[in-house]
């Protein structure tokens, strides 16, 4: 049995956040050195600030100014920072309630080890020397051994060019396992037979094999060599062109399948023109030097199937 | 012990459009959920439990979106579930919903569900580079393209029935002041003349991506009993899925979506749907998928569907009106659609659909379904109780 196969899969895509105006009011704050937060109908003032009350539900929008010195309410140490987070060096996860706030903000604290840091212990903001609009404009916490330096005050959250959106990358590290089944299909197309699995119970073909039966939720083993050749059983023809796919359109796009299996695959067409595939059309495989899959479907040149061959198929 | 019956008497939705961005998610889900409030004149205070539904997280790249919502949806010191079933999801969140009163468990649920497809992107978060398989080849559409295909060449279907179902759902979004899609100066020409994208689908005859919420408060025969408007009441409510892919799997009518239209319809105690049921909302992501599922719902015999929609029984006047609000031909935020479609079949049979109203409906079936015809989600309302 060949080794069963394993890679790296990266997940990364750069989302938007439309803010909404309490948001765009808290970073924009942020931009300028000013801390907001909202006050509740209790007179309670929420930092960071939130658009509804975590209580009541009511909407909230009365915005006031806090301090940017605090008392850290709880912490934990982090001794391996990864990369993105906010410091390079081993730092503390604080929750920190400014001066003026009844509520905490989660941030990091730059100190020197864990023995530099305790709850109740007095820590300002360090503001980063270029300001976006975004949490990382606040650098980090350090320690403070002042007074307060801000007031409470109300402040209408309004500034000039105030920010509405924020891009938010994000990024999932997996390491993909293709399984037995898969790992002995890659393995044939090396050799190029495609290899599917036969289920033991209901006896259909399954390519590719996922090493179960879907229907009848039983492993699958016997292999069953299927094709080379295959009936295209039904196609679209694609006239716009994908991102990060290099073929020129208009393709065909079908279902082929692939003789001696139970269901179709799908693959393009080539070596024909597009407005001339059909249902039923035979095709063969292409193979590129290098290539891990057939490249692409080809015309046999035998007769079409009859639609009553493939039809159960579609 | 006989279930409870299940009343909806509010729903909510955000006017849909292709990008909201005046407001957060927060404040999207919030707005439905306020003009669902307002509809049945309640509070907050009157909700006993949320359940919420949306597409995949990776479309936001949101990870458990309920736990940010439950603010903004007043869910505290209350349940608050979230359901997932890819694009059925809508219709199974009112479903879990309509359980929970109906089982006494609950007596007034809050059920939401939304997309802000302008923060997400549908087609990177369904097809992720899996390594060692061959990249997706075609595209949002080519998944459907060769189905649509399938379907001509079963029934024999001429090839302009698509255009008629896409030229009717925007004529009906004309009529709904929630509908994405409003060009009035719409005509069969500009359907029929549009760019051939995944032939035989047209630009024309796609769905286009939105951001939206539609909410829905469901409550129990007491609750019903205190509703400023007529309520509507759930007469039969089924899910089923089956896999994605498998031997024998028939795209064009999956048999799940067979079994589910059967369920409902047997609790809905209905014989003939096409007599019986007064207006459809179905989910039709592509035009041609209006006469597949007239089949597979059971409105049409095997290879008719098409004939229905030719003559014109599914047009706002017809004899069974098919999207009266315009539809996902006019309006998907995708984990949405499906709650929209339940919510328009309520909004008929309650006599509150405006001018898209159906005239006379009393009874109607709400569709959903989604994940290459995985999941499969359905409910009927009548303007009356259940009988039994």
């Amino acid at each position: 049995m060949p080794e069963a196969l394993s890679a790296p899969l990266v997940v990364e895509f750069p989302f938007t956040r439309s803010l909404g105006p309490v948001q765009s009011a808290f970073l924009t704050g942020l931009r300028e050195r000013t801390v907001l937060g909202v006050r509740t109908a209790d007179g309670k003032i929420l930092v960071p600030p939130v658009e509804y009350d975590p209580v009541t539900a009511e909407e909230l929008r009365e915005l006031t100014g806090v301090a940017t010195t605090g008392t850290v309410t709880t912490w934990a140490w982090n001794p391996a920072p990864r990369p993105a987070q906010p410091l390079a060096t081993p730092f503390a996860w604080v929750l920190v309630r400014l001066d003026g706030a009844d509520t905490a903000l989660l941030h990091a604290l730059d100190a020197p080890g864990p023995e530099a840091v305790h709850t109740g212990m007095r820590v300002r903001i360090r503001w980063a020397a270029e300001r976006t609009g975004a949490i990382t404009d606040i650098a980090c916490f350090e320690p403070y051994g002042g007074d307060g330096t801000g007031q409470c005050a109300p402040h209408d959250g309004e500034f000039a060019d105030p920010v509405t959106g924020i891009v938010t990358p994000a990024r999932l590290d997996y390491r993909y396992t293709p399984g037995r089944a898969q790992s002995a299909y890659l393995d044939a197309l090396s050799g190029q037979r495609i290899v599917g699995e036969r289920c033991p119970s209901c006896h259909k073909v399954y390519v590719p094999p996922r090493g179960a039966c879907p229907t009848c939720g039983v492993a699958t083993t016997e292999q069953v060599e299927v094709g080379p050749r295959g009936t295209v059983t039904t196609f679209c023809i694609v006239n716009i062109k994908a991102k990060n796919l290099d073929i020129e359109v208009p393709y065909v796009y079908a279902h082929i399948a692939l003789d001696g299996a139970d269901l179709a695959l799908h693959a393009r067409i080539g070596g024909i023109p597009y407005d001339q595939v059909r249902m039923g059309l035979r095709v063969e495989p292409v193979w590129t030097e290098g290539g891990r899959h057939p490249d692409h479907y080809r015309p046999t040149g035998e007769p079409d199937a009859d639609y009553d061959a493939y039809k159960e198929l579609l | 012990m006989s279930s409870e019956p299940v009343a909806v008497v509010g729903v909510g939705q955000t006017k849909h459009v292709s990008a909201r961005r005046d407001v957060s998610i927060a404040g999207l889900v919030r707005e439905a959920a306020v003009r669902a409030l307002e509809d049945a004149a309640l509070t907050w205070a009157d909700i006993d439990a949320v359940v919420i539904g949306k597409a995949p997280d990776f479309f936001e790249g949101l990870m458990m979106p309920e736990l940010y919502l439950a603010d903004a949806l007043g869910a505290v010191g209350k349940p608050m579930l979230r359901v997932h079933t890819a694009g059925s999801v809508g219709g199974s969140t009112a479903l879990v919903a309509a359980n929970l009163v109906s089982a006494r468990v609950h007596r007034t649920v809050l059920t939401l569900a939304f997309e802000k497809q302008s923060e997400s992107n549908a087609m990177w978060g369904l097809s992720l580079p899996i390594p060692f398989q061959q990249p997706l080849l075609a595209g949002a559409g080519g998944f459907f393209a060769p189905h649509v295909r399938a379907y001509m060449r079963r029934t024999g279907a001429p090839d302009t029935v698509g255009s008629l179902v896409a030229y009717k759902d925007r004529r009906n979004a004309l009529k709904n002041p929630y509908a994405h899609i409003h060009d009035p100066d719409i005509t069969l020409e500009k359907v029929r003349s549009a760019p051939m994208l995944w032939d035989p689908i047209r630009y024309s005859e796609t769905c286009p991506s939105s951001d939206g919420a539609c909410a829905m408060i469901l409550t129990d025969r007491a609750g019903a009993g205190r509703s400023p408007h007529p309520p509507a009441w759930v007469h039969g409510g089924a899910m089923r899925s089956e896999p994605t892919l498998f031997a024998g799997k028939d795209f064009v009518s999956p048999r799940a979506g067979r079994d589910c239209a059967a369920d409902v319809y047997r609790q809905a105690g209905i014989s003939d749907p096409r007599r019986e049921i007064d207006a459809v909302e179905m989910y039709v992501p592509f035009s041609w998928y209006e006469p597949m599922w007239l089949e597979n719902l059971g409105f049409a015999d095997e290879g008719e569907g098409w004939k229905l929609t030719e003559s014109g029984v599914t047009e706002l006047d017809g004899d069974l009106p098919v999207n009266p609000s315009g539809g996902v031909l006019s309006t998907n935020p995708i984990g949405a659609s499906g709650m929209i479609r339940f919510a328009e079949a309520a909004l008929q049979v309650r006599g509150r659909a405006g001018e898209h109203q159906v005239v006379g409906a009393r009874k109607a079936l709400g569709h959903a379904y989604g994940g290459g015809a995985q999941f499969f989600s359905m409910w009927l309302v009548g303007a009356e109780p259940p009988s039994s």
